[in-house]
């Protein structure tokens, strides 16, 4: 990898205040995707800028009807927080399946919203789940986060501080994994937040999406056979060597059924 | 440009110049000449080099030397006695055999304990599916998951704590 300049800011504002200053920077989180881009050189900064040391982007609690993680929480914190299993265990779930143990020490949930892989975990879970990203400059509701592949409504200079999840009434992840990246090749997320029924997929497509034939007949009748007889539309689905567009769909629809089935 | 860096590595306080771009793996072979933790696939993918950052397990060819500072890092040298006893997990491995050529097993050790402490007393299919993220290249797994179950159930009799 080509070398840079590597810093380590004590709090948010000086990280913001880099990201303006630097010639071509980049934010390092737990480097989990970003290293091995650095390794290919498929990414040469000028300067990394590393938000591990900054105290106040770490940990889980409690705020009212949510739950805000922070934005440099690892996977393994997230799956193993009691406030997280015992409120949201569909989302725990889900972080206990991204990567492989060693990679779930690093890996978090800030840094793997804000590269927005197609194939990767969270955008299913904020999605489906109604996140809100928080970011140092504003808001921004997870349905509006994820605008593409690898791209997301972040502004050159804006970092994310946060997640904030209302807590549903139940949630459940369903996920094909590529057994040797750890990835989904498809990955679905099911959330009845007590207003309705939300179905989030990534890995599928380009981004995340909903969809809506799922949510509105699960809103209607939460079962199994409300949902069986939707098929998903592959046209505009990946297709890859590991599986095809038609594949992609037809899993859609199993998963979500085996998520729905889960509810005792 | 060269940046002084601090850290303990097996209880011993060290520092070294890096360039930014140094891996943690890099520090600790080329640097420290601790050539225990050992480099398979340089893209985070098979555990050779799992190493302990402040108590957990980590692939320290996916950290920068920079970003473990002030931390405190236990690689393979770290694990047994001043005396030469070996720690529970390495006898588990010999008792076992759980290893063929022994190029994954630094790593392998080293996320056993990682195991054995978030699972005491693992089954074989806890410890299984565990180590997905490290392979070995002889597929030795049936000593290597013998071993781990074994050296969580002595950890947890004992309380270890290293």
């Amino acid at each position: 990898m080509q070398d840079f300049t590597f810093h380590m800011p004590a709090a948010v504002a000086d990280a913001a205040s880099l990201l303006g200053s630097c010639e071509d920077p980049k934010l390092i989180a737990g480097g989990m995707t970003l290293l091995p881009t650095l390794k290919q050189r498929l990414a040469e900064p000028t300067d990394l800028i590393d938000l591990g040391a900054i105290a106040d982007l770490k940990g889980v609690k409690r705020e009212g009807d949510q739950i805000v993680v922070g934005a440099m929480t690892c996977h393994a914190d997230v799956a193993a927080s009691e406030l997280v299993l015992s409120t949201i265990p569909g989302l725990a779930m889900l972080a206990g399946q991204i990567g492989d143990p060693a990679v779930r020490h690093r890996g978090t949930i800030g840094g793997s919203s804000a590269n927005a892989d197609p194939a990767a975990d969270y955008p299913a879970g904020l999605v489906g789940l109604c996140a809100t990203v928080v970011t140092n400059q504003r808001e921004i509701p997870a349905d509006d986060f994820f605008t593409g592949l690898f791209d997301t409504a972040l502004e050159p200079g804006e970092i994310i501080t946060a997640m904030r999840f209302p807590i549903p009434k139940w949630s459940h992840y369903m996920k094909l994994r590529h057994p040797a990246s750890g990835y989904a090749v498809v990955g679905v997320m099911v959330v009845d937040t007590g207003a309705g029924v939300r179905v989030a997929v990534t890995g599928a497509g380009p981004s995340v999406f909903r969809v809506a034939a799922m949510e509105e007949a699960l809103s209607k009748d939460f079962s199994v056979k409300s949902i069986e007889a939707i098929k998903v539309d592959a046209d505009g689905l990946n297709a890859d060597m590991h599986a095809s567009a038609a594949y992609r769909a037809h899993v859609i629809t199993v998963l979500a059924k085996r998520a729905v089935a889960a509810r005792g | 440009m060269l940046t002084e860096v601090n850290m303990t590595i097996n209880g011993a306080a060290v520092s070294g110049k890096v360039e930014a771009r140094t891996l943690l793996v890099e520090f600790i072979r080329d640097h420290l000449k601790l050539t225990g933790t050992h480099v398979g696939c340089d893209t985070t993918q098979c555990g050779c080099c799992v190493v302990h950052v402040d108590g957990r397990a980590v692939k320290s060819c996916t950290i920068l030397a920079l970003q473990a500072r002030g931390t405190s890092v236990t690689t393979i040298e770290g694990l047994a006695a001043a005396d030469g006893s070996l720690h529970p997990m390495q006898e588990a491995f010999r008792e076992h055999h759980g290893l063929q050529c022994g190029f994954c097993t630094p790593g392998m050790v080293m996320m056993g304990i990682d195991i054995a402490r978030r699972h005491p007393n693992a089954d074989e299919h806890t410890v299984r599916h565990e180590l997905e993220g490290n392979i070995c290249r002889c597929t030795g797994y049936q000593g290597i998951v013998e071993a781990i179950v074994d050296a969580s159930r002595v950890m947890a009799t004992a309380g270890e704590k290293v």
